[in-house]
């Protein structure tokens, strides 16, 4: 059972009244900022299915630029994996599934599924060590480094993108596309996965730039896509953005509302924790009443 | 105070003890296998299900039921009930277990658990995350545990180190160190104790703000967001209802009459937090409309029943009925109840609650997970049977064994 947007915000507006101890969830200028267009002049990128053909090329190419089990060119002709449902993992950061095929489409679908890149990242905010972040230029990373392997991240994530090195004893990492960080900020190349597409599935640019695109493209081709660009508001926004003709959710992007995921618990902590206030009134508070009982009984006595 | 504590005096072994050390035993072998061949081999957990029993119970429930230790210095030390001053011992010694074997077990459930200290470290800091805040003042509030200890060493050994051997030359140190402890923890007890409920305050809530990053993922019978607030109701009701499940058994394994005098106090004590926690629990799912999922069948709806009405109801009323309270046995179901109702408590919002939105299986945990659990309770229980037998934990009223064994050794003395 998940929530709604609708049912979160009720959530959110009826909590408080239910405990006076809602009284330390304020807004708090500390939290993240409401969804907007923050990391539009970072870069992103438009994924267009009504483009893909499902080649898988940008799997290969993920495969070579990522320090992921390395896997044989001709793995990648076998396009028959395509219509089983995939999901990445600590092997693949990106898989290629079909998601409608004739005859309810004249042709056959495929969506590319991968990290987000989310604006206000739940991953980020859940690490215990920094170890996720959201760079300026766009994208997530991850430094293996500081991870303590809690997986807190894989619990957050909304989409479900993280995987794991479970079969490792020893330096496990949490394994997740990072958007080729490195790449394309020092080397001011493109993605691997966009260098790879053969046919403009994969557009990499600004945000701006991308979304703009993505709504002359729906201009001049009414019919061909649901009126969404998927990314521009869900979570407060993400990185990567989705153009479709069907249903979102079979290309494995959930419904979610424009509130970013970790909104909530970031107002909590440091409403809580705010300026070390509430938890020294506590300590206080506390002492007062020790002393004032200990008096108490020496006046007694 | 007509009741002192004193070191329990009994054989180590006995038959439960043995059994006991077998789980231990086997718990740990499960352990050492985890840390030699990783977490796929002894575990269920994958991409989908990211977090098992290891921390819904071991870290969770364990931190929750290790809830005593503040509840009772709150109670005896903040608030002057002076009467209640013989359980805070044991419950301090609980917490401070309770918190150990939290952190062996997170230990065996991360996947870097070499770099557990990393949060230390403020190049690391991350004031945004909830598990960052959980982890730094369970760190913090276990050292306030074992400083709140060190009376009770003081008390055993001051004036009493006699080393043999080679280390004869260490008495004299130590007993010097042991006076120093004294001297500054007499001074400053108080601003640790405050500071431990204060801590506890601190992180039972925000054990209940962990999930809260995953609305998206959480069945609506659980999620809220006042989830921290239900935490810590829960933790501060499954306090005294724990000191009364350990007493009772403690009593029983050392051959005491049970204190049911004082007990039957506190379990009227557990009525009011008990009810306060269910009343919040019903008054949250009622403003939040979730009650239609409550009866819309499944799992989930079967564990939230299960939760509320054997882990909350029931023991609540038994709490209420003074002859419950008056009858060892009536006490000793209601505080079981408690404990296993926050247990499930901790292991549906941690576990029943998430459901992965791309997910092909669900998560049960692998014998071994269940083992490993098993063991690091056993482990506990034999450490504090030890505790008890060595330092003065626990209070012996008149005519116990202790009594009697003591007045044979005058006799055989004389």
């Amino acid at each position: 059972m998940s929530l709604r947007r609708r049912d979160f915000l009720k959530l959110t507006a009826a909590g408080p009244v239910a405990f006076a101890a809602a009284a330390t969830l304020p807004t708090s200028a500390h939290a993240s900022p409401a969804p907007d267009n923050a990391f539009d002049d970072a870069y992103g990128v438009l994924v267009d299915t009504t483009f893909c053909i499902g080649c898988r090329k940008c799997e290969w190419g993920c495969n070579e630029a990522n320090d992921v089990p390395r896997r044989a060119r001709t793995e990648f002709d076998d396009k028959s994996v395509t219509t089983v449902h995939r999901r990445p993992d600590a092997t693949a950061y990106t898989v290629v599934n079909q998601i409608a095929a004739p005859p309810e489409t004249p042709q056959p679908v495929y969506a590319k599924v991968q990290c987000m890149h989310c604006n206000h990242p739940a991953c980020a905010s859940a690490c215990i060590v920094g170890a996720l972040r959201k760079q300026p230029e766009g994208p997530v990373t991850y430094d293996a480094w500081k991870c303590i392997g809690c997986r807190y991240c894989m619990v957050a994530c909304p989409f479900q993108i993280p995987g794991y090195e479970y079969a490792k004893a020893l330096q496990p990492r949490v394994m997740k596309c990072g958007f080729c960080a490195e790449r394309i900020i020092k080397e001011g190349r493109k993605p691997a996965c966009v260098e790879n597409c053969p046919n403009e599935a994969l557009t990499f640019g600004r945000r701006r730039e991308l979304r703009s695109l993505a709504h002359q493209k729906a201009v001049a081709s009414p019919g061909r896509y649901l009126d969404h660009l998927y990314g521009e508001t869900e979570v407060g926004g993400t990185s990567w953005l989705y153009l479709t003709g069907v249903d979102f959710a079979r290309a494995d992007l959930p419904p979610l509302g424009s509130r970013p995921v970790p909104e909530l618990t970031e107002k909590i902590q440091h409403g809580v924790f705010k300026n070390f206030v509430p938890p020294l009134a506590l300590f206080g508070l506390l002492g007062l009443v020790m002393a004032s009982q200990h008096s108490g009984e020496n006046g007694g006595k | 105070m007509s009741e002192h504590a004193v070191p329990m005096r009994s054989p180590y072994f006995t038959r439960g003890t043995l059994a006991v050390l077998a789980v231990a035993v086997v718990g740990i072998s499960v352990y050492l296998g985890r840390m030699t061949f990783g977490l796929q081999t002894f575990t269920n957990l994958n991409d989908q299900w990211p977090w098992g029993i290891w921390i819904a119970l071991d870290v969770a429930t364990g931190i929750a039921l290790a809830a005593g230790g503040f509840t009772s210095a709150a109670l005896v030390h903040i608030f002057g009930r002076e009467r209640y001053h013989s359980l805070v011992r044991p419950a301090l010694v609980t917490a401070m277990l309770g918190y150990t074997f939290a952190v062996i077990g997170l230990l065996a459930d991360l996947g870097r658990w070499y770099n557990v200290w990393h949060p230390i470290l403020p190049s690391m800091w991350q004031g945004n995350s909830v598990l960052f805040e959980v982890g730094m003042c369970v760190m913090i509030y276990s050292g306030v545990l074992y400083i709140e200890f060190v009376p009770i060493v003081v008390e055993r050994f001051k004036g009493r180190v006699d080393l043999p051997g080679v280390l004869r030359a260490l008495n004299r140190p130590i007993e010097g160190l042991l006076r120093l402890a004294e001297a500054t923890l007499s001074r400053f007890i108080s601003v640790f104790i405050i500071a431990g409920v204060t801590l506890s305050c601190l992180h039972q809530s925000s054990l209940g703000t962990l999930m809260v990053i995953a609305p998206t993922k959480m069945s609506a019978l659980w999620f809220t967001p006042v989830m921290p607030a239900l935490f810590l109701m829960s933790a501060i009701a499954v306090g005294f209802p724990m000191i009364i499940f350990e007493s009772l058994i403690s009593s029983r394994s050392f051959r005491m009459a049970p204190e049911m005098n004082l007990l039957s106090r506190v379990g009227r004590i557990a009525t009011f937090t008990l009810g306060f926690y269910a009343v919040a629990k019903v008054v949250d799912l009622t403003i939040r409309e979730a009650w239609p999922l409550a009866f819309a069948g499944g799992s989930q709806a079967i564990m939230f029943w299960v939760e509320m009405i054997v882990g909350i109801l029931v023991p609540l009323a038994m709490f209420a009925s003074p002859r419950v309270r008056s009858n060892p046995r009536g006490l000793f179901v209601a505080a079981t109840l408690t404990v296993a109702g926050v247990a499930i408590n901790r292991l549906n919002v941690f576990l029943v609650a998430y459901r992965p939105p791309f997910s092909d299986r669900s998560y049960f945990p692998t014998f071994y997970e269940m083992l490993l659990t098993a063991g690091l309770i056993a482990t506990l229980v034999l450490i504090y049977r030890a505790i008890v037998m060595i330092f003065p934990v626990i209070a012996a009223p008149h005519g116990t064994a202790d009594d009697r064994s003591a007045a044979e050794n005058d006799r055989r003395a004389a």
